[in-house]
């Protein structure tokens, strides 16, 4: 029997050895996240603030980042500003205080959700095929089976932005250039290895005979698969999901190479927030943390099943 | 419940036939138990029943129809695996009631219910029908597994070492339990193991398999007194059969070319010494409660028999002894004179 042996090892760390690696971990968890507060901070400064030098540990918080990240403003002659009727809300009064008055929203929303929509839809699709051709793999006689796993993997043996020329004509000529489908596709491209990579070893792991049962009492391959299969592979779909998601929406260099007014993403944008309107740090901070946020609300959705590690605890070994 | 053919059936891997050219009619309602080493051919024997393995070669005929090229779905069989595995995903009860909600015989909810109800009073497992099926003891497991089989009524069972993780007691129950079911149901099944006490107190027969092949096939007292060769001698008996060079022991009116005797507990007559042609020196007692095996040694041969609890003998004895109708066999291993 698996999974039956308890909650002892056979080698229980002692108190001192518990206590070093607990500190190692806590000072790497320090360096790791310092930069990461930092940012986070540095959104909630004023503009001044946020360059001071020696740096500010205590401020007053404010929103002027956040105002500035989301809006698009212009600076204005103090008459003008005499002679503007009262400001309505919070943020208007906020970019008056520094003479300026707000002229409209700014990008960044729309980046936002094309890096949502670019990133999401790229991952469910490497994964799909990923989980469709690893079980293939794994499950059936595939010739040269072993040579193709080997060239699926060697798409990621360069560095994909060596193929950026290639792939900007191509796809000025094809049209995908600046468009959801274009970076979807691109980013699936090169994700999709890494997917049938790991599925493959997820799914070799699944013994056959589940499927086989499904199969001789009445359901059909694909049946079985998405009954008995899937399920079982959930642990490593979430892990390659977290994986690919996680390069498609930091991805930088093509981004910035393939999309501008339309399909740009939010990675070559959030440092062009910094031009507008001097060196706007607390914006860029603002842009930053905000980006943060979906990859960390999915990895903590998909927790459970990073955790759970193997349930294969009802194989009669 | 259907009567079931192989038919020359030949599976190969690679180079070597893990089955060959293997013939065997299973009755309508008839319980076969095929016996063999690991390796045989057995869970190969199974699965080429099932569907799950393509035939080289040869026909199998499930109720008449030719069945040699379906899938599994469409063959109506029922598997308990040897290496069997629950689904983690599922309750008990949803692992009981999976084959009744395929799509290929997908019953009516208040039916599934009721079968898996009835199949889990069968199985004594009841209380567990709404635990995760992680949460099982092995022997809980492995009724789960086979109450999966049991929900369903199939064309036949085939079963592989079912009950060889269970402990003593266990599969004692469950064999009885098997039997049971077997009777009540009618069932036909096709089961493979290689525990000798299972295969003989269920069978109605026994096949003994080598290498892919079926060595014999019989009820289980023609296979026990009357093997056709010192393979299969050797498949059955506790303890296991002693083999003697003809010629250490006189067997009266020996068939001719006569080069191994096979020596079983109840061939061996033992006395006191008292001056017989042949004696033998008691080498040890083993106590196993209700009888012992004595270990004996004659011209440097050992032998071990059964004897009663509390025959009178210790170790060092010298003891007479005689052979009666003892299992003969040539060179080539080939049974000699059997009926
Ligand atoms: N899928 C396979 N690929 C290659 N060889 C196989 C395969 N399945 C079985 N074999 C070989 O066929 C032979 C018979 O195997 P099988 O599993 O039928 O034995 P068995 O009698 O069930 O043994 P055991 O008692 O150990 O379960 C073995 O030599 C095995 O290595
Ligand atoms: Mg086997």
């Amino acid at each position: 029997m698996s999974g039956r042996t308890g909650a002892h090892s056979v080698v229980e760390p002692s108190p001192l050895t518990r206590r070093i690696a607990g500190a190692l971990v806590i000072c790497y968890a320090l360096i790791a996240i310092v930069p990461l507060l930092w940012i986070f901070v540095t959104g909630f400064k004023t503009p001044p603030d946020s360059i001071a030098y020696p740096p500010k540990m205590m401020f007053t918080p404010s929103l002027e980042g956040y105002v500035n990240l989301f809006t698009t403003r212009s600076r204005q002659s103090p008459e003008y500003m005499a002679s503007l009727p009262p400001a309505e809300t919070w943020y208007d009064r906020l970019a008056r205080s520094r003479n300026m008055v707000i002229a409209g929203p700014s990008k960044y929303g729309q980046r936002f959700v094309n890096s949502l929509v670019v990133a999401f839809g790229s991952t469910i699709l490497a994964v799909s095929l990923g989980t469709l051709t690893a079980y293939a793999f794994s499950r059936f006689r595939v010739p040269l089976a072993d040579d193709l796993m080997f060239f699926i993997l060697s798409t990621r043996m360069m560095p994909p932005i060596a193929v950026a020329i290639p792939i900007y004509l191509m796809y000025r000529s094809l049209g995908l250039s600046d468009t959801w489908l274009g970076m979807i596709l691109l980013y699936t491209a090169v994700n999709v290895s890494l997917a049938v990579w790991l599925m493959k070893g997820f799914i070799d792991e699944i013994p056959r005979e589940y499927e086989e049962a499904a199969l001789i009492d009445g359901y059909t391959r694909l049946q079985a698969f998405y009954k008995v299969v899937l399920p079982q592979a959930a642990t490593g779909i979430a892990a390659t999901a977290i994986f690919c998601l996680i390069f498609a929406w930091n991805e930088y260099a093509f981004a910035a190479l393939l999309t501008s007014g339309n399909a740009q993403t939010a990675p070559p944008f959030i440092p062009t927030i910094i031009g507008e309107g001097g060196l706007d740090w607390p914006a860029v901070a603002a842009g930053a943390s905000l980006f943060l946020l979906p990859i960390v609300v999915f990895t903590v959705i998909l927790r459970k099943h990073l955790l759970r590690g193997i349930t294969f605890g009802a194989v009669r070994k | 419940m259907a009567e079931v053919l192989l038919d020359n059936v030949t599976r190969r891997f690679g180079g070597i036939a893990a089955v060959r050219e293997l013939s065997l009619h299973i009755g309508d309602g008839e319980f076969v138990v095929l016996l063999g080493p690991t390796g045989a051919g057995k869970t190969t024997t199974l699965r080429l029943v099932a569907g799950l393995e393509r035939a080289d070669a040869g026909r199998i005929l499930i109720g008449g129809h030719d069945v040699t090229r379906l899938e599994p779905a469409a063959r109506d069989v029922a598997f308990v695996f040897q290496q069997y595995s629950l689904y983690p995903h599922l309750s008990v009860f949803d692992n009981l009631a999976f084959p009744l909600r395929s799509p290929a015989r997908r019953l009516p909810e208040p039916e599934v219910r009721e079968r898996v109800t009835r199949t889990a009073e069968l199985l004594r497992i009841s209380s567990k029908l709404d635990s995760k099926a992680t949460r099982l003891s092995g022997g809980e497991m492995q009724r789960v597994a086979i109450g999966r089989a049991l929900v369903r009524q199939p064309a036949i069972f085939l079963m592989d070492e079912p009950l060889s993780s269970l402990d003593a007691k266990l599969r004692a129950e469950l064999r009885i339990e098997l039997k049971r079911i077997h009777e009540v149901l009618g069932a036909t099944i096709l089961y493979v193991t290689h525990d000798q006490i299972e295969a003989m107190t269920m069978a109605n027969r026994i096949g003994v398999l080598r290498e892919g092949e079926l060595v014999q096939i019989g009820s289980a007292q023609h296979i026990y007194e009357e093997p056709s060769n010192l393979y299969v001698a050797t498949r059955l008996g506790s303890p296991p059969i002693n083999l003697l060079p003809a010629g250490v022991l006189p067997v009266p009116d020996a068939p001719a070319g006569t080069r191994t005797i096979g020596v079983r507990s109840e061939h061996l007559r033992i006395g006191k010494a008292n001056g017989a042609a042949v004696q033998g020196v008691v080498t040890r007692i083993e106590h196993l409660g209700d009888q012992n095996h004595l270990h004996l040694t004659v011209a440097d041969h050992r032998l071990v028999t059964l004897i009663e609890a509390h025959a009178d003998l210790a170790v060092g004895e010298r003891v007479d002894l005689a052979l009666a109708r003892p299992l003969c066999f040539d060179a080539a291993g080939v049974r000699l004179g059997g009926s």
